[in-house]
C-alpha cells in the first residue's frame, strides 16, 4: 500500500523573485539569439541563394551540418570548449563566468541554420519580376534586395519567425546543462532545495505552457490579418 | 539612341536570339510584335541589360549594355521599363513607388522627388490615389502608375514589355491612351506588344520576329499595307482578325 502524493506548493511564492529572475534570463537568451539568428540567417540564405558557388556552398554546408546535430550537443561544445579556447587565445582569467555568452552564442548559431531556411523560402516567393523591377529602376543588387524583396519576404515570413521563436523560447530550458539559472533551471533549483521537484516542474510547466500557448494564439491572429490584408 | 547589333543569345542549346539587328532613334516609336516565343520579351530585355546576351552589342545612348565595364545600375536609371505584369512594390504606398528609385538611385530630395510624383500621377490620371497601396488599385491604374514611376527618372527612352497583355480589355485603352500621349510629346520608345491598333496609331516603325529572328523591319505603312514576309502576313490576318 502506498501513500498519496501530497501536493504542496507552499515554496512557490517565496521563491517568485528567483523565478522572475531566471524568466529574465530566459527570455535574454531566447531574444538575442532570435536577432542574431536572425541576421546571421538572412546572410546565409542570401549566400545560399547567391551565384557565387563558395558562398552558396559554404552556405548549404553549414545549415545541413547544423540541422544535423542535436541543439543539446551544440550548447555543450559552447559550454566546454569556447570558454577554454577564450582562456588560451585571450587570456581571460580561469573560471570567468562566460555561460550566458556561450548560451547565446550557441543558439544563435543553431538557430541561424533554421532561420535561413525559412528565410530562403520568404525570399524565393518574392516573384522574380520584382527584383526586375527593381533593377530597372537603376537599383543594385543590395539596394534591390534591401528596399524590395527583403521586407516582402519578411512580410510572407513573420508568423514562421515567431513560430520558430516559440520553439527557441522552450528550447533555452536546455542551458540546464550547464546549470544556468534560466526559468527551469531556476525552478528545479528550487524544488531540488524544498524537496518539491514534481510541484516545481508542473509549475514551471504551466508557465512555459501559458507563455508559448498565448504567443502562438498571437501568431495565429496575425496570420489571420495577414491573409486578409 | 538604341542600337542593336547582330544580337544572339541562348539557353542552353535553344538560341532565343539569333543575330537580331535594328535600331530606335531619338523621339522614334518602334512597335516589336511576333507570335509568343519569338524571342520578342527577351530582345527588349537585353536593352537594358535584364537578360545578358552572348553576341553581338547593344548600345544605348552611346553606351555599350554588353560592356562589363559598364556600370548597369547607372544605365537602367535613365531607361524606363515598363513590365507585363506591372511589379509595382506592393509594399509601399504609390506614391513610395514613384519617390524610391527618384530618392535612393538619383539621391533627389524628399521634396522634390515628391513633386515630380505627384505631377506624373496627375499626369496618368491618378492623383488622388499617391496614399493608397498597388493592391488597391485595378490593373489598368496600376499599369499607369508604373509608367509614372518609370518616367519619374527622367529616362532617355522607355521600354513596354506587353504593357496591356495582363489587363483586363476594358482597361486596356486607358493605358494606351497614356503611352500614345507619351509618343506624341516625342519619347523614344520600344513597345513589345500585340496592340495594333497602337502600333497604326503611333508606331514610326514595326519590327516583326519569329523564332528568334527579326523578319521585318519596315515603316509603318509599309508593314501594315504589304508584309514582305508569309510569317508576318499570317501573324496580320490572324491577329487583325478580332
Amino acid at each position: 500500500m502506498h501513500e498519496i502524493y501530497e501536493f504542496d506548493w507552499s515554496s512557490i511564492p517565496g521563491a517568485l523573485p528567483y523565478l522572475m529572475h531566471g524568466m529574465v534570463i530566459s527570455l535574454e537568451i531566447t531574444a538575442s539569439a532570435v536577432i542574431f539568428g536572425i541576421v546571421w540567417g538572412t546572410l546565409l540564405a542570401m549566400m545560399r541563394l547567391s551565384s557565387i558557388s563558395p558562398l552558396s556552398w559554404f552556405a548549404a554546408g553549414y545549415v545541413n551540418l547544423f540541422r544535423s546535430i542535436p541543439l543539446v550537443m551544440v550548447l555543450l561544445w559552447f559550454f566546454l570548449i569556447i570558454p577554454h579556447l577564450l582562456e588560451t587565445i585571450f587570456g581571460f582569467p580561469r573560471g570567468t563566468d562566460l555561460r550566458f555568452g556561450s548560451a547565446i552564442a550557441g543558439f544563435a548559431l543553431f538557430e541561424a541554420a533554421y532561420y535561413a531556411e525559412i528565410i530562403r523560402a520568404g525570399i524565393q516567393s518574392v516573384p522574380k519580376g520584382q527584383i526586375s523591377a527593381a533593377n530597372a529602376l537603376g537599383m543594385t543588387y543590395g539596394q534591390g534586395m534591401w528596399l524590395v524583396v527583403l521586407p516582402q519576404a519578411f512580410r510572407n515570413m513573420v508568423p514562421l519567425l515567431l513560430t520558430q521563436a516559440i520553439i527557441l523560447f522552450q528550447d533555452t530550458s536546455l542551458v540546464y546543462v550547464s546549470a544556468l539559472a534560466d526559468f527551469f533551471g531556476a525552478a528545479y533549483k528550487v524544488g531540488d532545495r524544498d524537496g518539491r521537484l514534481v510541484e516545481m516542474l508542473l509549475f514551471a510547466g504551466a508557465v512555459y505552457f501559458i507563455i508559448c500557448f498565448a504567443f502562438s494564439q498571437l501568431v495565429r491572429y496575425y496570420q489571420k490579418k495577414l491573409k486578409v490584408a | 539612341m538604341i542600337i542593336i547589333d547582330n544580337v544572339s543569345k541562348r539557353y542552353g542549346d535553344f538560341q532565343v536570339l539569333t543575330d537580331c539587328t535594328t535600331k530606335v532613334g531619338k523621339g522614334e516609336v518602334v512597335v516589336v510584335c511576333g507570335p509568343s516565343g519569338s524571342g520578342k520579351s527577351t530582345l527588349i530585355k537585353c536593352v537594358n541589360g535584364l537578360e545578358p546576351f552572348h553576341r553581338g552589342e547593344i548600345k544605348v545612348n552611346g553606351v555599350s549594355v554588353g560592356d562589363p565595364k559598364t556600370v548597369l545600375a547607372k544605365l537602367r536609371a535613365h531607361v524606363g521599363m515598363v513590365f507585363q505584369n506591372f511589379e509595382l512594390f506592393p509594399h509601399m504606398t504609390i506614391m513610395e513607388n514613384l519617390t524610391v528609385a527618384q530618392l535612393k538611385v538619383l539621391g533627389r530630395e524628399k521634396a522634390e522627388a515628391e513633386e515630380r510624383g505627384k505631377q506624373l500621377l496627375d499626369r496618368v490620371g491618378l492623383g488622388a490615389q499617391a496614399l493608397k497601396y498597388p493592391g488597391q488599385l485595378s490593373g489598368g491604374q496600376q499599369q499607369r502608375v508604373a509608367i509614372a514611376r518609370a518616367l519619374a527618372m527622367d529616362p532617355v527612352c522607355m521600354l513596354f514589355d506587353e504593357p496591356t497583355s495582363a489587363l483586363d480589355p476594358e482597361m486596356i485603352n486607358e493605358v494606351l491612351d497614356v503611352m500614345t500621349e507619351l509618343a506624341q510629346e516625342g519619347m523614344t520608345m520600344m513597345c513589345v506588344t500585340h496592340e495594333m491598333g497602337f502600333a497604326r496609331r503611333v508606331a514610326h516603325r514595326v519590327v516583326f520576329m519569329d523564332h528568334g529572328c527579326i523578319v521585318e523591319d519596315d515603316a509603318k505603312e509599309a508593314f501594315f499595307a504589304h508584309p514582305s514576309s508569309e510569317r508576318a502576313r499570317q501573324f496580320l490576318a490572324k491577329i487583325l482578325h478580332h
